[in-house]
């Protein structure tokens, strides 16, 4: 079937099966491969990306066919003429990631949450953060990470910590 | 893991997607918030023919709180009834309770309720607070739409009431009054894991501080969520004291007949069905300012 979806604002009209999942569409038929495939069973976050707008959706469970005439967002879309996104600026001063495998899910499910509640408590970015596991970081500067982006935590804590 | 090959049709409105799901009978399923459905898919637990995509169908996605009725549809999303700002009063607590506690944050912004009450896990968590607030599902069936009680809907493990060519439309919860309460307990190993044990309860106070009306219930409890009227019978008509909730708890505790499996042994499940229950008539009473 043919689908259309418009991701970080290009259009990728293309010819898939229905049962193509998104985060195949994505990084298969679109050539991004910022979304994960980690566990592939919606339980680790890593592949997900924001629909239309506030939406964060593990993308391993949707398929390409429900994303026909929408928006997606995936991590090559945040950055914006070079200049990196206050969340991707956060977790670069605050270092909320190792390997890096799970970031680009942290990053969409960050910036939905941020749509929702632009001043998250530190329990409100925890508990939005549940859904998406790291293996690495332990969290706390991901979560530091989160704060700088949404003005609560300035950027020169930074070299301090 | 991908799923086997369907034909995927997108409805547009609730007689499209009805008329889609007539026509294809057995072979259709409809694709909701598809937080079950697809994983089910890809594992080849489920393989419908025909997926009937109703996100599309803005009748669908409404969510309602008047006089009557919490009313859902079956494309609310689970994070809309989180963020819902009446969800906060009392009367609310034991939906307000699990819609927090539902899978993850990122699966409740797909994820419905009404999916999952289709869906009918045993270990679900929307199943047991729908029994324990005595929750009514519309039902749309060639004959036009019928009320199903909760009860009835829930037929048995990963089946409910919902037959060949019909669709869940909507879910239905009474306005308590406000002398209600309740609470959800659910011991999960982490975040996003099927309960090891669950707890649904809510109550209602006479104005002499008796207990007008109580619904309890379990998931995770068996083939699927149960309701526990022994300790419901336990309740009614009595004062919340701790004699009251330790014969609700007992009860719930020989009620349960859960599997063992990683999460825990069928003595451990049992023991936490009644331990869950005891905490959340506390809860609740709590929440209604009674100390028990």
């Amino acid at each position: 079937m043919k689908v259309s979806v418009k991701v970080n604002g290009v259009t990728y009209e293309r010819d898939v099966e229905p049962r193509t999942l998104l985060a195949y569409f994505l990084r298969e038929d679109c050539g991004l491969t910022g979304a994960h495939v980690g566990c592939d069973t919606s339980s680790c976050g890593c592949c997900v990306v924001v629909v239309d707008g506030a939406r964060a959706v593990k993308s391993c469970t949707m398929f390409a066919a429900q994303a026909d005439g929408h928006e997606v967002l995936t991590v090559e879309g945040l950055a914006q003429a070079g200049t990196l996104h206050p969340l991707q600026q956060g977790f670069w001063d605050q270092h909320g990631l190792q390997c890096g495998f799970c970031t680009p899910g942290m990053l969409l499910t960050s910036y939905a949450l941020l749509q929702q509640n632009a001043t998250p408590s530190e329990t409100d970015i925890r508990e939005g953060l549940a859904g998406n596991l790291c293996r690495c970081t332990g969290y706390q500067n991901i979560v530091k990470a989160v704060q700088q982006a949404s003005g609560q935590l300035p950027a020169a804590v930074a070299a301090a910590s | 893991m991908f799923p086997a090959a369907f034909n995927y049709l997108r409805a547009h409105n609730p007689d499209e997607a009805f008329a889609f799901l007539q026509q294809h009978g057995a072979e259709a399923r409809v694709l909701a918030g598809g937080q079950s459905l697809i994983p089910a898919m890809r594992f080849r637990l489920a393989r419908p023919g025909v997926l009937v995509d109703i996100n599309a169908v803005r009748e669908f996605a409404y969510l309602r709180n008047d006089a009557q009725a919490l009313a859902i549809g079956p494309i609310a999303r689970d994070s809309e009834i989180e963020r819902a700002p009446w969800i906060r009063e009392r009367r609310w607590s034991l939906i307000y309770d699990v819609s927090r506690v539902v899978a993850d944050p990122v699966v409740r912004q797909m994820g419905t309720i009404v999916g999952s009450l289709c869906h009918n896990d045993p270990s679900g968590d929307w199943a047991a607070a729908a029994l324990a607030s005595r929750a009514e599902v519309d039902v749309r069936g060639t004959g036009g739409t019928r009320k199903v009680k909760i009860d009835d809907f829930l037929v048995d493990s990963f089946t409910a009431a919902v037959g060949e060519g019909e669709m869940a439309t909507g879910v239905r919860f009474r306005v308590a009054d406000e002398a209600t309460a309740g609470s959800y307990q659910k011991l999960e190993r982490k975040v996003g894991d099927f309960a090891t044990a669950a707890a649904a309860v809510q109550v209602s106070l006479n104005s002499d501080g008796t207990i007008r009306e109580a619904g309890i219930a379990l998931s995770a409890a068996g083939p699927c969520a149960v309701r526990v009227e022994e300790a419901e019978r336990a309740l009614v008509g009595r004062k919340p004291t701790g004699d009251a909730i330790r014969a609700a708890a007992d009860a719930a505790e020989r009620k349960s007949a859960p599997q063992a499996d990683l999460r825990g042994s069928v003595e451990y499940k049992k023991h936490l069905a009644g331990v869950l229950v005891a905490r959340g008539l506390r809860q609740a009473f709590a929440r209604l300012g009674v100390q028990s």
